[in-house]
């Protein structure tokens, strides 16, 4: 019998055109590569320069989201008055998917989205499968089961042109969160305690995969909230094996294998869990029951406390440590050991990669449901994808937001960079479901409290930082 | 696109800063270029510029603003360098700049692996010697570091020689200005006879 694997070196070993040697690294064949407008424009401009063509347009998919405008009333020649810089990327990522022949969801198109919303969406991520893109949140696809990761523009043209990457093997680190989640605690609280233990390079030159009850219990987009954030604790990509929960996610989905394929695969990805005595690189065990919704006080996604705690006292921080923590308190305006929960806010951002699923939205609506918006506070409600967007208007989402007196725009990664013209103001402070609190992430001089939809839409009705529980109750 | 590098002399501009994100080494409103040019101007623009913006006031005490470091072409930065986004836009801004190489007690994988594909050579380095490096900068703003990269070894102010660690392949790629995708098109054979062997489900064309 062969030796006890992991679930990433079953995907790793399927994948290698020629495996590491000393010197050397692997060449790593890739299933699925996603492309968007920001990453791209120079790796095919270097395509063109070398005479080289995209050697698999039948494995790459492309979509608009980064820079495209979420305000409904923005059209394309508008675009090019508001914003000429986004709107020629947009236009040159459309001239070259059309002369490689890559299927690109361009605006209007239905099938359009956040690149890490629409891959399981449309079942084009699967289990086993390489899926890389230009953006470090590839990650998120690691949920069904797919090695997933982050790449740079450099290796994009590497992918485009061979359809390959070289890579050197990273190392495995499980992480094992036990236990039933509390009311009020979801997917993103769990990500954000983990990486408030971890540190935000705790996991650098690892793959993560998530195991234990707490994560067996989520949906298949709780799992996704997980993976995506796994870039935020320092690793590349991480792995949830797959189960019943992802099979049926994906049953019937457009990519998907259908028919007697779908039974062929099934039995193949039903080989690809982790091994019993698989040995990981490093383990860490987290206490699910004992976790509580979770709210960065800083500028990394690290820097998290418990909504109900205290942001740490100088002594408790490692003095090495001191100076960037000060600096990023000095950047929120907020002091050792102050609370959060209670501290007036100017935006509610629901949206991004990380949260804009339909579950994401229904979260949300749920708390808001016959609520209204706190007077003067500006909430954004931005749909993962247009297929999401709609589907939430037909169930009436949309309408307990737009009643709620929160903004329903159209779908894109709006707020979470800031880079469509949706941002903060300087000095505003935002409860945002995205993955990032860096200073200036959501508009130059803006302030970011990452938090579930949960937490959100908690604080969009009182217009403070808020526990959902107290909302609930 | 890798340019040569063989041994390099230089003096240091000091950050001493843990996690430096890429969205502070090139904000986000500077990724909608589709070259690689501008970039430079945009460098820790938020940190480097009141309110952000080249075209205002430069915050003086700002490392890059300060007289005695404008020589400098190796950033000397704290902790874990790099992280968050994936944007090669980063190493693109800080070579644009003039920066050869950056020194830091670690690096954010994907950072890593895009500095090295341009150029930028990234020195992991110990505590101690990140120590040692920012007092003798904080002392003398002049003190010079050799980087050698054939003889992996960064040459201190005091004279004393310390080794890194660095990817081999990149390495060689570095030293003899190997092309890292023409390296794989040479495997077109391996990649074609995997792709008979390994038939997708997936096609992308068919939603």
């Amino acid at each position: 019998m062969s030796r006890a694997r992991t679930l990433f070196e079953k995907i790793w070993r399927r994948h290698l055109v020629a495996g590491e040697e000393p010197g050397l690294p692997a060449t790593l064949f890739i299933d699925l590569h996603l492309v968007h407008e920001v990453t791209s424009p120079q790796a095919f401009t270097q395509l063109a320069e070398r005479g080289l063509t995209v050697r698999r347009p039948d494995l790459t998919l492309a979509t608009m989201d980064h820079s495209t405008p979420t305000d409904p009333s923005i059209d394309g020649a508008r675009l090019r008055v508001l914003d000429p810089e986004g709107s020629a990327q947009l236009d040159q990522l459309e001239a070259n998917c059309e002369r490689y022949g890559i299927p690109l969801y361009a605006m209007g198109d239905e099938r359009r989205g956040i690149v890490h919303v629409i891959g399981p969406e449309l079942g084009a991520t699967q289990p086993g499968m390489t899926v890389v893109c230009g953006d470090s949140h590839t990650s998120t696809h690691g949920a069904v089961g797919a090695l997933a990761f982050g790449i740079g523009t450099s290796e994009v043209g590497h992918v485009l042109a061979t359809q390959c990457l070289l890579q050197h093997r990273p190392k495995t680190y499980e992480v094992r969160v036990d236990g039933r989640l509390q009311e009020g605690v979801v997917a993103k609280d769990i990500i954000l305690a983990v990486i408030a233990r971890l540190g935000i390079g705790g996991g650098t030159g690892h793959v993560f995969e998530y195991t234990g009850e707490a994560i067996r219990a989520l949906d298949m987009e709780g799992r996704m909230t997980v993976c995506n954030m796994s870039i935020e604790g320092g690793a590349r990509a991480g792995l949830i094996a797959p189960d019943d929960v992802t099979f049926d996610y994906l049953e019937g989905r457009a990519m998907a294998p259908s028919g007697e394929a779908w039974e062929a695969a099934l039995e193949d990805w039903r080989s690809l869990p982790t091994d019993e005595g698989a040995i990981y690189d490093r383990t860490t065990t987290v206490d699910g029951s004992s976790l509580e919704p979770m709210v960065t006080y800083g500028t990394n996604p690290g820097m998290a406390i418990p909504i109900a705690g205290a942001i740490p006292e100088d002594a408790a921080v490692e003095p090495e440590k001191r100076a960037s923590f000060r600096k990023a308190l000095d950047y929120m305006a907020l002091e050792p050991g102050q609370q959060l929960e209670g501290k007036p806010i100017d935006v509610v951002f629901v949206g991004s990669c990380t949260n804009s699923r339909y579950s994401d939205l229904a979260a949300a609506a749920g708390v808001l449901r016959g609520r209204k918006v706190a007077d003067g506070l500006r909430v954004l409600v931005v749909p993962g994808s247009d297929a999401v967007k709609r589907q939430a208007e037909r169930d009436g989402l949309a309408q307990v937001f737009v009643e709620a007196g929160a903004e329903w725009r159209e779908a894109g990664c709006s707020m979470c960079l800031a880079m469509n013209g949706d941002q903060l103001a300087p000095g505003q402070y935002a409860v945002s479901t995205s993955n990032r609190n860096f200073e200036g992430r959501q508009g130059a001089g803006g302030r970011t409290f990452l938090a579930s939809p949960l937490t959100a839409a908690a604080s969009a009705i009182t217009g403070r930082v808020t526990d959902v529980r107290e909302v609930l109750s | 696109m890798s340019s040569r590098f063989d041994h390099f002399t230089g003096t240091l501009a000091p950050l001493p800063i843990q996690n430096v994100d890429t969205d502070q080494i090139i904000p986000a409103s500077y990724l909608k270029v589709t070259d690689r040019s501008g970039l430079a101007s945009g460098l820790f623009s938020r940190w480097r510029y009141r309110a952000g913006d080249p075209d205002g006031e430069e915050v003086p005490d700002f490392v890059l603003n300060r007289r005695e470091h404008q020589e400098a072409r190796i950033l000397l930065a704290g902790d874990n360098f790099g992280c968050g986004s994936s944007r090669e836009h980063a190493p693109w801004a800080l070579v644009g700049y003039g920066f050869r190489a950056v020194i830091s007690t670690s690096f954010a994988d994907i950072f890593h692996s895009n500095a090295l594909k341009n150029g930028l050579l990234v020195v992991t380095v110990t505590e101690e010697v990140s120590a040692s490096l920012f007092a003798a900068v904080s002392a003398d703003p002049a003190a010079e570091v050799t980087i050698d990269l054939e003889a992996q070894t960064l040459r201190l102010p005091d004279g004393s020689e310390t080794a890194f660690e660095v990817d081999p392949f990149a390495r060689r790629c570095l030293l003899d200005g190997t092309d890292q995708l023409g390296y794989l098109l040479q495997q077109a054979p391996a990649i074609e006879a995997f792709e008979a062997a390994h038939p997708s489900r997936l096609d992308t064309r068919s939603a």
